[in-house]
């Protein structure tokens, strides 16, 4: 059962990530001025090297011989090679990974934290003045602009994981709450509290196998926003990872650079959602 | 309706009439330069100051406001009716159509929103006049934002298409069309009310993130997201506060949009 959930996963998602490398290739071919290269323009440049670029840009015309040729050469390694920034791609996302991967790590850790703790203590105490309280603070945060946050940090000198703590954060409570004070009000739990069992064994013996499932699919989801961040908060922090790559690339019409981060990024969030999926099958499956 | 919800819609009503009345609020415009003044702070003639380059912050509010509250539901009602119709249709008719509807709305998922909606509008014409750039703003919006709606509305024709009223009348020998657009849409309805208000806050919040990052609308033309980048030339959160005036307002705005949300959440269940 187990086996086939992680099957069907992973068939889903192979064929995802290369539709949604498809799904960008297509959208920088169909981009206007595609076929303009800035590089042409170099006055130092003689027509032999103006009509090389030309015949190189004119091969990626055709946008699926261009993914099917990108697909062979990924499989041998080969990533390309950067149009606007003249680097390798594997070189980049090398490069550039180990910083948007510590900014999203301590973002969500410091969004998850925030969220289950408010989230908690708004269950356990049930007072509606404290709820409102961070109801509010909550939404507050859910009507900021990601980028008005990113800018914010900049202004503050807080760091970039603060700025995704603080976009993801009120969707997470907004999920976290809901589900403790639902589990909260269950009538085994109301039972074991009245009985006078310990807060900490209630919670984690008994409301925790309860939300589990539904909290991990949420932290699945709470990646791909992180993720979706990285970019305004990278761009106007001026941190140079994948989500400033990415920018980057989107705005230089660089299709190998494109393809390749929207694979990346189709990857993260996908196998998120999967992993969380799978992890609370089996949860799901201890419990029962 | 409680009272929050009541204030929402009086707040809503209120900034929807102020910036319908800009022209008579601020009759100088929002381009006109007032050279002699930049980056002035709030006057009596300039009640928020002027930007950079001398142009009344006021009347951009105002005139920003407008954009941005007129074209937002514009766009939530493109997407909706997308949603409708690529969603319902394909719920309605089953088989490979549902499947590959679900195929499409889960790739275009998998990317996260601000990741597709930056980078598609990076590929589009950035140098345009301010009036193309407003259109491709929301069109755009419109146009990706149908995704998640689809697969509500496809999973609920998709049930409307097995129930008893839908077999009765498919029995009595009604045509799928007809009755696709009198019976199996009009019973969408709910759900396409709640997503039509679910859109304007995001799409609302796209903007600005698009304007803040300098993909929005061009200038002199002013929304949300221009205004919001000004906030970017600040050294301290201290030093001009009145620059943080379109700030409160995005966030009151969409506070209220989250009110009523909860409202129509209340009457579709």
């Amino acid at each position: 059962m187990l086996r086939g959930r992680i099957a069907g996963h992973a068939l889903a998602l192979v064929a995802t990530v290369l539709l949604g490398g498809l799904l960008s290739a297509t959208l920088v071919r169909l981009a206007p001025g595609f076929e303009a290269d800035e590089r042409e323009l170099d006055p130092h440049l003689n027509a032999a090297s103006v009509n090389a670029l030309h015949e190189a840009r004119r091969q990626d015309r055709n946008i699926f011989r261009f993914y099917l040729a990108y697909m062979n050469r990924a499989a041998h390694g080969d990533l390309g090679r950067s149009l606007a920034l003249g680097q390798p791609v594997r070189t980049l996302l090398r490069d550039r990974a180990p910083l948007t991967l510590r900014l999203l790590t301590t973002g969500l850790a410091l969004a998850w934290t925030l969220a289950l703790t408010l989230a908690l203590s708004a269950a356990w105490l049930r007072l509606s003045v404290y709820d409102t309280m961070t109801t509010v603070i909550s939404g507050t945060f859910l009507c900021i602009p990601a980028a008005v946050l990113a800018l914010l940090s900049v202004l503050w000198n807080a760091p970039g994981s603060l700025a995704i703590a603080l976009i993801v954060f009120p969707h997470s409570y907004r999920y976290a709450r809901n589900l403790l004070v639902k589990a909260y009000s269950l009538p085994h739990i109301i039972t074991a509290r009245a009985k006078g069992l310990g807060e900490v064994r209630i919670l984690f013996w008994h409301v925790v196998p309860v939300v589990a499932p539904q909290l991990l699919a949420v932290a699945g989801v709470s990646v791909s926003m992180a993720v979706g961040a990285a970019i305004p908060v990278e761009a106007l922090c001026g941190l140079a990872g994948i989500g400033q790559l990415a920018w980057q690339a989107a705005l230089a019409r660089d299709l190998p650079l494109l393809v390749n981060i929207t694979i990346l990024v189709t990857l993260v969030t996908l196998l998120a959602n999967s992993g969380a999926d799978v992890i609370g099958h089996m949860v799901r499956g201890q419990e029962s | 309706m409680n009272s929050w919800q009541k204030l929402a819609c009086g707040v809503l009503a209120l900034v929807l009439c102020a910036s319908l009345a800009a022209n008579w609020l601020a009759p100088a415009g929002y381009a006109k330069q007032y050279r002699e003044a930049t980056n002035a702070p709030p006057s009596h003639a300039h009640w928020l100051g002027t930007d950079e380059v001398g142009r009344d912050r006021f009347a951009r509010v105002l005139y920003g406001t407008r954009i941005s509250l007129l074209l937002a539901p514009a766009a939530a009602l493109l997407s909706t009716l997308m949603a409708a119709v690529i969603g319902g249709l394909a719920g309605y008719l089953g088989g490979i159509w549902a499947r590959m509807a679900m195929a499409v709305t889960d790739l275009f998922l998998s990317l996260p929103w601000l990741f597709l909606l930056i980078t598609a509008r990076a590929l589009m014409p950035l140098n345009v006049s301010p009036l193309v750039s407003v259109l491709v703003t929301f069109m755009l919006l419109g146009l990706l934002g149908w995704t998640a709606a689809a697969r509500v509305l496809c999973t609920t024709a998709g049930s409307l298409r097995s129930s008893d009223f839908v077999r009765q009348a498919r029995a009595a020998g009604l045509p799928g069309k007809r009755l696709f657009w009198v019976h199996v849409l009009p019973n969408l309805r709910p759900v396409l009310y709640a997503q039509f208000w679910i859109s304007i806050p995001v799409f609302i919040l796209s903007e600005a993130n698009l304007g803040i990052l300098g993909l929005g609308v061009a200038e002199p033309m002013p929304s949300w997201g221009s205004l919001l980048k000004e906030l970017e030339g600040l050294a301290s959160v201290g030093e001009e506060p009145w620059k943080f005036v379109p700030l409160i307002l995005l966030v009151v705005v969409v506070t209220s949009f989250q009110l009523l949300l909860s409202r129509q959440e209340e009457v579709t269940a």
